[in-house]
């Protein structure tokens, strides 16, 4: 096995270098500030304009040929890129199993008692005297470890004392290699992602249904069921266009079957065979003829909800009035002079424009505000509520299929065990060496730790103090 | 009276104590560092208190939820940083019993608060954005800027380490120090011009948010400007000549290399997972969560790996062969750098470069 010059060896010996390691390190952050001056994924021009200002008009072509051959408007694909990473990914697997076996010799090992020679080497060393022979503190010293959380095996009695010893943690000599593994496996569940999944979109008008999304290039990509928006709203904070939520009711339907509801939100996604839909944007279509939803309410108090289109007219129960919708405002807003005007084209403050006549006669006419419940009620005290404008609004769905994610999931958590592992706990082992000295026994405490020594050190401290307090009192 | 009051006496007393901390260095008169700890205790009670008004502030307005603490802007997440970073530092000063480390770090909660006055952020209580709403994103948000605190303590430490451990003004470790230690006064030195022109000698004209070293390097004219790189320059170079006599100053005060390159490490042993769980992970699951992309490579997110990486960089440069000691503490440095740029540069500089705009 010790074959030293061969080659395999020596790229063994490479890879299973810490000097390795930061070297990637360091190659992988630097290189990595490129993407993050040059746009990625943009358009030519943008990063064009990027150019002249970094290098002037008249090196910027070059520059762009040179950085597109290098692939740097899109280098986190990139061949160079990708191989660092697989280097990485070369250098945490070589170097773990390099390094695997001697630490899972020293975390298994059992401790024994040591030998003179090992405890002059021994970073932590406190003494100590008690009263009375070894055999008459065995318990008092017994109990002291105990506290300190150790169970001490015994040596066989020599002819002028004994050793206690023991450890704790062996197995936190792993966490490193936890840490390790962790980011292999958070890897594997990117490089699942990349190759067995979806990434598309797709933008489903209130009351229709769709089961086609759209990937990056505009291919189609068939979900085999479909997604029905049955609305979709916004809500804001207060009376302010500060949007607090953005709501789509979705329905799956499969065979012409609905087989689940959910109300998306951002932050809330749907899941569903496989595939996530997350709210992403939302809009108006274009020239859409939607329903207005009202709520009318007469003297008589009994409301009914009324559905009408533009120009279409109503009936307020108990009444001969019959009202007329006859201009809508996605965003109406007014003036200082007191004129009314929109001004978004999203649905942000909806309004209608309803004229309102009894037997032909004109009566009155205004804006109806959804979001201003004082002009819901008319001057003869009947009461229009605006509760929606239906069936203009699209919402606009990200798709994902990512068979990978549960890898990158499972890494993390791997991931938080590791590093807690690796920097909160350590291998602790304690020699309490007693020796006869006359009357007294003479306790020499030995102790290592391969992390946070001082904290450690303390504790010893403690615990001799302990020991020797008791003697004392 | 509100929140706002008590940051702003908060603030003026941070303010008060990084003064207190470097005259405490310089006179080395006993009275001055006890001085100095009184005022950044009573600072930091102060904002605490302020923290826990404004959480119930936001709550009360209607705005947030009860279980929402208020850390969910820049300028929310600059204060907390500022506090979890005094904590950091007071636990510091009381468990190793020195006061020395003070004028290092306090120097970093006074460029944040400056900073927050300097460019006229927001300091209102808004509401939450759709995508903000995120339990995800609150753990992501508090646990980052309580590791960005280690990293600035392990910042502080560093340099005072590699101030001990230097002294001939060749060496490159030595160079590296002065330099940044160069920056970090300028720094301060420009905000304060910044402060005593805009707020002292007189108000802020109303149509300039931000007026961040407009009375230095971005000064309109451009004398003033050149005057302010030069006179940058001669800090610099100053520092480089006559730092050396700061090594007497640290050493007098029994704090020891070996002490240091301690305090460093561990606030980055804490730091290290922290900005991984909190930083990295639930930054990804927030984003997989709302946009369904945990990872997208976008500037922000890769500054967040190249800090990871700088600090795994550190980490296992402990073991390597002739790199303990000098060397990786100019890792850290550089770490907290990164840091910086992670948490401001990028929305600063980056967004800038790709929007064409210049920053305010």
């Amino acid at each position: 096995m010790e074959r030293k010059e061969g080659l395999v060896d020596r790229v063994w010996g490479l890879f299973a270098s810490v000097r390795f390691a930061v070297v990637l390190f360091l190659l992988i952050a630097l290189t990595s500030i490129i993407g993050t001056v040059i746009e990625q994924g943009a358009e030519p021009e943008k990063n064009l304009m990027l150019l002249k200002r970094l290098f002037g008009d008249s090196l910027a072509p070059s520059a762009f040929r040179l950085f597109e051959s290098l692939g740097f408007m899109d280098m986190y694909r990139s061949w160079w890129f990708v191989s660092l990473l697989a280097l990485f990914a070369a250098n945490l697997i070589i170097c773990s199993i390099d390094r695997l076996p001697r630490i899972w010799r020293l975390a298994v090992e059992p401790v024994r008692p040591i030998s003179p020679q090992a405890a002059d080497r021994v970073a932590i060393r406190r003494e100590a005297r008690l009263k009375g022979p070894p055999d008459a503190v065995r318990d008092r010293v017994e109990r002291a470890l105990g506290s300190a959380g150790f169970k001490p095996l015994h040596s066989p009695d020599g002819e002028d004392g004994y050793q206690l010893y023991s450890q704790k943690g062996g197995y936190t000599r792993l966490g490193v290699y936890i840490t390790h593994l962790s980011i292999i496996v958070i890897m594997l569940g990117a490089v699942t992602g990349m190759f067995f999944g979806f990434r598309g979109y797709m933008s489903i008008q209130e009351g229709y249904a769709s089961d086609v999304a759209y990937g990056r290039d505009d291919s189609t990509h068939r979900l085999g069921f479909a997604i029905r928006c049955d609305d979709f709203d916004v809500e804001f904070y207060d009376l302010s266009d500060m949007p607090k939520a953005f709501r789509s009711r979705l329905t799956v339907i499969r065979g012409g079957r609905e087989v689940l509801k959910k109300v998306v939100e951002v932050n809330s996604p749907l899941r569903y065979g496989g595939y996530t839909f997350y709210q992403s944007n939302y809009g108006m279509v274009p020239d859409a003829e939607g329903y207005f939803i009202l709520k009318v309410r007469g003297p008589s108090g009994d409301a009914v909800t009324v559905n009408r289109m533009l120009g279409e007219s109503f009936v307020i129960p108990g009444t001969e009035i019959v009202g007329t919708i006859r201009d809508f405002s996605p965003a109406l807003a007014m003036d200082d002079s007191g004129r009314t005007y929109t001004y978004s084209g999203m649905m942000n403050n909806p309004a209608v424009y309803v004229e309102f006549s009894e037997r032909g006669r004109e009566r009155y006419s205004g804006w109806i505000l959804r979001r201003y419940p004082s002009t819901w009620r008319l001057p003869d005290g009947n009461l229009v509520e605006l509760v929606d404008y239906w069936g203009v609004q699209y919402t606009g769905l990200q798709v994902r299929k990512d068979p990978g994610v549960w890898l990158v999931y499972l890494g993390s958590g791997i991931m938080t065990l590791g590093l807690c592992i690796a920097f909160f706990t350590s291998h602790r082992r304690i020699w309490v060496i007693v020796r006869r000295e006359g009357r007294h026994s003479a306790v020499t405490v030995l102790a290592t730790a391969n992390k946070n020594r001082q904290a450690f050190e303390r504790r010893i401290e403690r615990l001799v103090s302990r020991l020797s307090g008791g003697s004392d009192g | 009276m509100d929140s706002s009051v008590l940051f702003g006496a908060a603030t003026i007393g941070y303010m008060l104590s990084m003064v207190a901390y470097i005259a405490y260095l310089v006179f080395r008169k006993n009275s001055i560092g006890v001085a100095a700890t009184g005022i950044t205790v009573v600072s930091f009670a102060a904002q605490t208190v302020a923290f826990a008004m404004r959480w119930v502030e936001g709550y009360e307005m209607g705005l947030r939820s009860f279980w929402r603490p208020p850390v969910s802007n820049l300028y929310e997440s600059l204060v907390f940083f500022v506090w979890c970073l005094i904590l950091g530092y007071l636990i510091i000063e009381f468990r190793y019993r020195n006061r020395s480390f003070g004028a290092f770090i306090t120097p970093l909660a006074g460029l944040a608060l400056a900073f927050i006055e300097m460019t006229g952020m927001s300091k209102e209580i808004q509401p939450l954005l759709p995508a903000l709403q995120s339990n995800w994103l609150l753990a992501h948000v508090t646990l980052s800027f309580i590791a960005y605190s280690t990293f600035g303590l392990s910042f502080g430490t560093a340099l005072m380490y590699l101030i001990e451990k230097t002294e001939r003004r060749t060496e490159p470790a030595y160079v590296f120090w002065t330099v940044s230690l160069g920056a970090l006064v300028v720094l301060l030195l420009a905000m304060g011009a910044d402060f005593t022109k805009f707020h002292v000698l007189a108000s802020t004209p109303e149509e300039m948010k931000s007026y961040l070293f407009r009375a230095t390097f971005k000064s309109g004219s451009t004398a003033v400007s050149m005057a302010s790189w030069a006179g940058a320059a001669v800090i610099v170079g100053l520092i480089w000549r006559y730092g050396y006599l700061l090594k007497r100053v640290v050493v007098s005060f029994n704090v020891s290399a070996g002490l240091l390159d301690e305090i460093t490490y561990k606030a980055i042993a804490v730091g290290f997972p922290v900005f991984t769980l909190g930083g990295l992970i639930f930054g990804a699951v927030w984003a997989d969560q709302a946009w369904g992309v945990y990872w997208s490579w976008d500037p922000k997110e890769t500054w967040s790996l190249i800090t990871w990486l700088v600090y795994a960089f550190y980490l296992h440069a402990r073991f390597m062969r002739g790199w303990r000691g000098r060397k990786v503490a100019v890792v850290a440095v550089v770490g907290f750098v990164t840091v910086v740029f992670t948490y401001l540069g990028v929305n600063l500089l980056l967004s800038g470069l790709h929007s064409y705009g210049s920053i305010g």
